[in-house]
């Protein structure tokens, strides 16, 4: 737990010590706002909640959440740091939890940084404040889906452009899975089984009824079982080729 | 100094390592006893840095093992790890941090706390002359304390072993005798191995001298066994003598 700590508090570190953090938080802020006021039309909507603002956000994740997550692992072995890393006295689970717990930590302070639009919609009506609780936490659970997958791919090379190509890829298939388009090209033909056995593995089912504000055990399990799978191929992937 | 009936430090037994069609370290055997400082010598792509990388528990052998304090590298690594102080080749560090960040870092990993970790850092600190950057980022450092904060870093936690991958790489002439000095003042208590393309400091430092080329173990004696391989006494020409004649003896499988 120590060394997770350890790595995870440098690693977040590492984030602000760069310009990436700062760009990145106002680049979603706007990115959020834009999307919220004028595509998801807020205002025009007249209703007390914040749905225009999460149904955006799978589609912000796929582009924002690989690019903070390209760096995680192909850094350490661009500059040879991995060495170093995995000669200290640390196992491999630690280095992959404190990376991961680092990025997720950091996309939540991103989130959390979204509260002007909380206070906005309590200033103007009185929305249900536990869907808007419900929303978050969904919002932050996807966020760790995705940093997980870009975590893992980013292992897999030295070049953060190459991670983050492939990352935005993956997560696009995981989003796409559960899109009307292609349920409904299953839909014509194959077993209701299959179809929804698509659309459980996409973000989107998972995501939104927790944005409806319907706290639902399934997932829950559904994002713990994914960013558990995505961690531990991580750890394979590094166990597997350290040095190359 | 050297007590003969203790179990050696490090000991490497049969080590093999193959990277697909590359035999880059073959059946190489060797051991290390507190209070020498063990000269690692080869021509580039010898398979140096590759052993090192195994005794420190980077990579995995293909054949054979390393024992360190009696631990194998392979079935206990974290053990093997808290006990060696490993500078990498190159000595990589993460450049966004500065030099008080990273070696706090550092120090908190190897177990460090508190008053304990302030008091190692800044005694390593002072031995290695860093208070001068200790506020600034590592990518701003020069080469020479770029490398002086990776020889720091191995430090921090009193290490019995130390393995250091040309330690004295990029340094200037002071810097090396630096290091040099103080590589010379831990060897009593430690068991060291560096690598080095510089053979006037196996002279200065070395207590003993091992020669790999191709992989092979091609000689391991004291310095001054190694200059007497040659006819005029010369470090350098025994070096040349050994590491070419390796050469011939390829040339020589690959006509037969």
């Amino acid at each position: 737990m120590r060394n997770i700590l350890a790595i995870a508090r440098r690693e977040l570190h590492g984030y602000f010590s760069t310009p990436l953090a700062y760009v990145f938080i106002v680049i979603f802020l706007f990115l959020t706002g834009v999307f919220t006021f004028y595509i998801g039309g807020f205002y025009e909507r007249n209703q007390a909640d914040l749905d225009p603002f999460f149904r955006f956000h799978p589609w912000l994740y796929l582009f924002l959440i690989p690019a903070i997550a390209m760096r995680l692992w192909s850094e350490e072995r661009k500059s040879g740091t991995i060495e170093l890393l995995m000669t200290l006295p640390i196992t491999v689970p630690e280095a992959v939890l404190g990376k991961f717990l680092a990025a997720w930590v950091f996309s939540g302070i991103a989130l959390v940084l979204t509260f002007p639009m909380w206070i906005t919609v309590n200033y103007l009506g009185a929305p249900d404040n536990t869907v808007i609780v419900a929303g978050y936490l969904g919002s932050f659970l996807m966020a760790g889906g995705f940093l997980a997958i870009g975590a893992c791919i980013s292992a897999l090379t030295r070049s953060q452009v190459i991670a983050f190509v492939i990352s935005v890829a993956v997560c696009f298939l995981f989003i796409l899975s559960g899109f009307p388009l292609v349920l409904d090209f299953f839909q014509a033909w194959a077993p209701q089984a299959l179809v929804d056995a698509i659309a459980s593995i996409s973000f989107l089912t998972h995501f939104e009824s927790l944005q409806k504000g319907v706290i639902d055990l399934r997932d829950l399990i559904y994002y713990a079982v994914l960013i558990s799978f995505w961690l531990y191929a991580n750890v394979v992937v590094i166990e597997m080729k350290k040095a190359d | 100094m050297t007590d003969t009936n203790a179990p050696p430090a490090i000991e490497v037994r049969q080590l093999d390592k193959r990277f697909g069609a590359i035999h880059a370290v073959r059946n190489v055997s060797f051991s290390v006893r507190h209070g020498e400082v063990l000269g690692f010598l080869g021509p580039n792509g010898a398979g140096k840095s590759t052993t090192m990388k195994m005794i420190a528990g980077f990579l995995e052998p293909t054949a054979g093992t390393v024992l360190v304090n009696g631990h194998d590298v392979l079935e206990e690594p974290i053990k093997v790890k808290s006990s060696i102080g490993y500078l990498p080749e190159g000595a990589p560090t993460y450049g966004e941090m500065t030099v008080q960040r990273f070696l706090n870092f550092i120090a908190e990993i190897r177990g460090l706390d508190g008053s304990a970790r302030q008091q190692r850092v800044d005694h390593v600190v002072r031995q290695i002359h860093l208070e001068g950057v200790l506020h600034q980022t590592i990518e701003t450092l020069s080469k020479g304390f770029k490398r002086r904060v990776g020889v720091a870093q191995t430090l921090l936690h009193d290490p019995g072993v130390l393995i250091m991958d040309e330690p004295t790489d990029g340094l200037d002439p002071n810097q090396k005798f630096e290091v040099r000095s103080l590589i010379k003042e831990m060897a009593k208590e430690k068991a060291i191995v560096i690598s080095t393309h510089i053979l006037e400091e196996v002279d200065a430092v070395c207590s003993r001298a091992i020669i790999i080329a191709a992989g092979q173990l091609l000689f391991d004696g004291t310095p001054a066994e190694l200059r007497a391989r040659s006819a005029d006494n010369d470090i350098d020409n025994a070096f040349r003598l050994l590491t070419t004649q390796g050469d011939r003896q390829q040339d020589e499988v690959a006509q037969a």
